[in-house]
């Protein structure tokens, strides 16, 4: 075999520096949308190396559920402080108070549907014309139909039935006042994709990916950790288990499951025995079979 | 996994129903790529329709109309491993409406799948889909006869569908086209070799995808780099730093090249090569560098670094091959914007030399209105000049999109000849 060819991880990094560049030459305010999921640790990652010596010429947007782990957000901080890059802080409970949403009632209440006003006011409020996610198509069905730069309307609103076609590496950023785009520079990547770049980049994640024993309580066939927001039913109770999550989001519906991977090459090596899809354990995708496509359309991540 | 696994991406092809969608869900599941919940998700969806057993079309008809109408309305992309492979698969939907999103499925492909109902044969739509592969230069096309299972997997039946096709692609610029007779439902040929076709000694499917030679298909011959966006820090150490950020489009980049910036003739040597931290020596496509130069030149996005004794024609009237994408027909004489490379310019198609009848692929140089799916070959006149190769030389700089300045829509692909 010739010597001039990359091998699939290099060849998607490149890819995803590409895109990150086009962002950067196409638009006027992008950022990136960071949950301090492992996801947009590595769109993060990849974007210092893509713009290396510069510094990221994007500012960081949190939407922030206000149900966080603690260790994501100093998580985020400290990342923020040593990149040298602004926050933009996007609060659902500052939508709450505001009454631009109402909370969800009940043992089951999350505020997954609520980020979608906060985000979109986010963005509108600081004049956003680039979102760019971490979001990969091999997450689930409706992303699996993502393109690279994706189109939003002036609701904030993605028309699956109607995207604008893709050719080759060329993308039309182009959209009127009030419009956005959404950019997936790592969507060609596997869940196993982003832990064998974790692992040979030696990036830093937060300790909620590895094994530790937690509390936790079995809810919707999976572990979900106790925290201040937690209401227990009369049937449920607390347990200490070894838990690790493979995605990490609002604090009251991210399950983590039982695990030993202490560390990146034992959860390299989980992921690739695992049998079910990392958004198994999302109760947000289990409320319908199109949960995900009807938030998309309204605006989520 | 061996760590350099090569990827392939592929695309499916062919008619509304011939069994696109079907055929990959089985290649998933087959693979064994298919992950519990997923399976568990669509043996419900199956049921609640219906379906005597899994629909395995529905692993890529995620979207909630097309799973109410059964068919594919936008690709759906899906990932899978071997020992031997990395795969990107683009399913793209077969009716003629959705040609666009089967020419974004196609365009960065390495190899098609182009599938054939065996009761039916070559239809319009097939001929369609295999032009626009080989409009694409898409390296590698594997015909699947597929629905063996309805023609009592007569050998007869699969032979008739080869030499439709070929008496057709006889008259196309393919290199390698291979048959397969499949069943996607149930499998045959799919991963596994088919019991009940014994007459076809040739590989199945995943085996052939697993084993085809795709190294050279990328130009390693003629160097061009175009300028995304150029690096310059704002920091102490880096003061004097002035990097050009872009993807190798093809050939080979070394430290030390005598390199030509183009448009502006100006010439420099290569200073460095750098990733990140890392200072590399050479460069191929399509690896995403820095390049420093020796001489400071104004540089800017648009631009093109090639090798001085080997760079592109600065080209102000280009002819292509065009490919329109919007319901709006294209306007004779208007403006569009161009898209090439990392440039950008104002464009206008002067003139529509002939248009393609898909069925007998003849030019029908009276016929020079460009509407929905039409294929034409067009002058363009630019306003200042675009860097182009050929594209069966080079599918990045012989590559190009229109874009409606009214609604900002892309309306066309377009293939330099
Ligand atoms: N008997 C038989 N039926 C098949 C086979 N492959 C597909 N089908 C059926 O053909 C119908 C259409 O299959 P799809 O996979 O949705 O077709 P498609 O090519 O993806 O269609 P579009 O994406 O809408 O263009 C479904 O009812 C399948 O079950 C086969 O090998 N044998
Ligand atoms: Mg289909």
């Amino acid at each position: 075999m010739s010597k001039y060819y990359l091998n699939y991880l290099d060849e998607l990094e490149s890819e995803a520096i590409y895109i990150l560049r086009e962002v950067w030459a196409q638009f006027q305010n992008p950022v990136i949308l960071f949950s301090g999921g492992k996801d947009s640790i590595v769109v993060t990652h990849l974007a210092k190396k893509a713009f290396f010596p510069s510094k990221i010429p994007f500012a960081l947007m949190h939407v922030d559920t206000g149900h966080n782990f603690p260790e994501t957000i100093r998580f985020r901080d400290d990342l923020i402080t040593s990149l040298g890059v602004r926050l933009i802080v996007g609060s659902v409970q500052e939508s709450i108070d505001t009454g631009r949403v109402a909370e969800e009632k009940g043992k089951n209440a999350t505020r997954n549907a609520l980020q979608i006003t906060t985000l979109l006011d986010a963005i509108e409020g600081n004049k956003v014309d680039c979102a760019i996610g971490g979001g990969r198509r091999d997450e689930e069905k409706a992303r699996a139909k993502e393109r690279f730069f994706s189109h939003r309307d002036d609701f904030g609103q993605w028309d699956p039935k109607n995207q604008r076609p893709e050719l080759w590496n060329l993308f039309n950023g182009k959209h009127f006042e009030g419009e956005h785009f959404r950019a997936f520079p790592i969507s060609n990547w596997t869940e196993m994709d982003v832990w064998n770049y974790i692992k040979r980049e030696n990036i830093e994640i937060p300790s909620l990916y590895f094994a530790h024993e937690r509390e936790v309580v079995w809810r919707n066939s999976s572990w979900i950790p106790n925290s201040e927001f937690l209401q227990l039913d009369g049937s449920e109770k607390i347990e200490t288990k070894k838990i690790r999550f493979r995605t990490l989001g609002d604090i009251t519906i991210t399950g983590g499951i039982e695990s030993d991977a202490d560390t990146v090459e034992k959860i390299a090596q989980e992921v690739a025995a695992m049998r079910q899809t990392e958004r198994g354990n999302r109760s947000d995708d289990k409320r319908s079979e199109t949960a995900m496509e009807d938030r998309k359309k309204q605006g989520y991540f | 996994m061996l760590d350099n696994n090569q990827l392939l991406r592929f695309t499916t092809a062919g008619s509304v129903d011939d069994g696109k969608s079907t055929l990959i869900g089985r290649l998933l599941y087959d693979s064994k790529s298919i992950f519990e919940d997923q399976l568990e998700a669509i043996e419900n969806t199956s049921k609640q329709k219906g379906h005597e057993g899994v629909d395995l079309a529905l692993f890529t008809d995620g979207l909630r109309d097309e799973r109410e109408q059964g068919i594919t309305i936008d690709v759906a992309y899906r990932y899978f491993t071997t020992p031997k492979r990395k795969f990107i698969i683009a399913d793209t939907p077969g009716h003629i409406q959705y040609t666009r999103n089967m020419v974004t499925g196609a365009s960065t492909a390495n190899a098609a799948i182009i599938l054939v109902d065996a009761r039916h044969g070559v239809i319009e739509q097939t001929k369609r889909h295999a032009f626009i592969a080989s409009l694409l230069q898409i390296p590698h096309i594997i015909v699947c006869v597929n629905k063996m299972d309805l023609v009592d997997f007569k050998e007869e039946a699969y032979n008739k569908v080869i030499t439709q096709f070929e008496e057709f692609s006889s008259k196309l610029l393919v290199k390698d086209v291979r048959f397969i007779p499949i069943s996607a439902l149930l499998g045959d040929n799919v991963v596994n070799r088919s019991e009940n076709m014994h007459w076809y000694q040739g590989a199945p499917m995943l085996h052939t995808l697993e084993t085809m030679h795709i190294s050279s298909d990328i130009n390693k011959v003629d160097a061009r780099f175009p300028v995304q966006t150029v690096l310059r820090p704002q920091s102490e150490q880096y003061r004097d730093y002035r990097g050009y950020a872009g993807r190798v489009a093809s050939g080979v980049f070394r430290k030390g090249d005598e390199v030509t910036v183009l448009p502006s003739g100006f010439t420099s040597k290569i200073k460095s090569i750098d990733v990140n931290e890392e200072e590399l020596d050479e460069a191929f496509a399509p690896m995403s560098v820095s390049i420093t130069l020796e001489d400071e030149i104004d540089i800017s996005r648009g631009d093109m670094i090639a090798r001085s004794n080997n760079k592109p024609e600065p080209r102000q009237d280009v002819e292509a091959m065009l490919c329109w994408l919007h319901n709006d027909p294209a306007k004779p004489r208007a403006k569009y914007t161009i898209r090439h490379t990392s440039n950008e310019q104002k464009a206008m198609i002067k003139e529509v030399i002939y248009k393609i009848d898909i069925n007998t692929l003849n030019r029908k140089p009276e016929d020079i209105q460009l509407g929905m799916n039409d294929i034409c070959k067009v002058k363009i006149r630019t306003t200042k000049p675009l860097l182009v190769d050929a594209y069966r030389e080079n599918r990045t700089t012989g590559s190009f999109i229109l874009v409606d300045e009214s609604t900002n829509e892309t309306v066309a692909a377009g293939m330099v000849v």
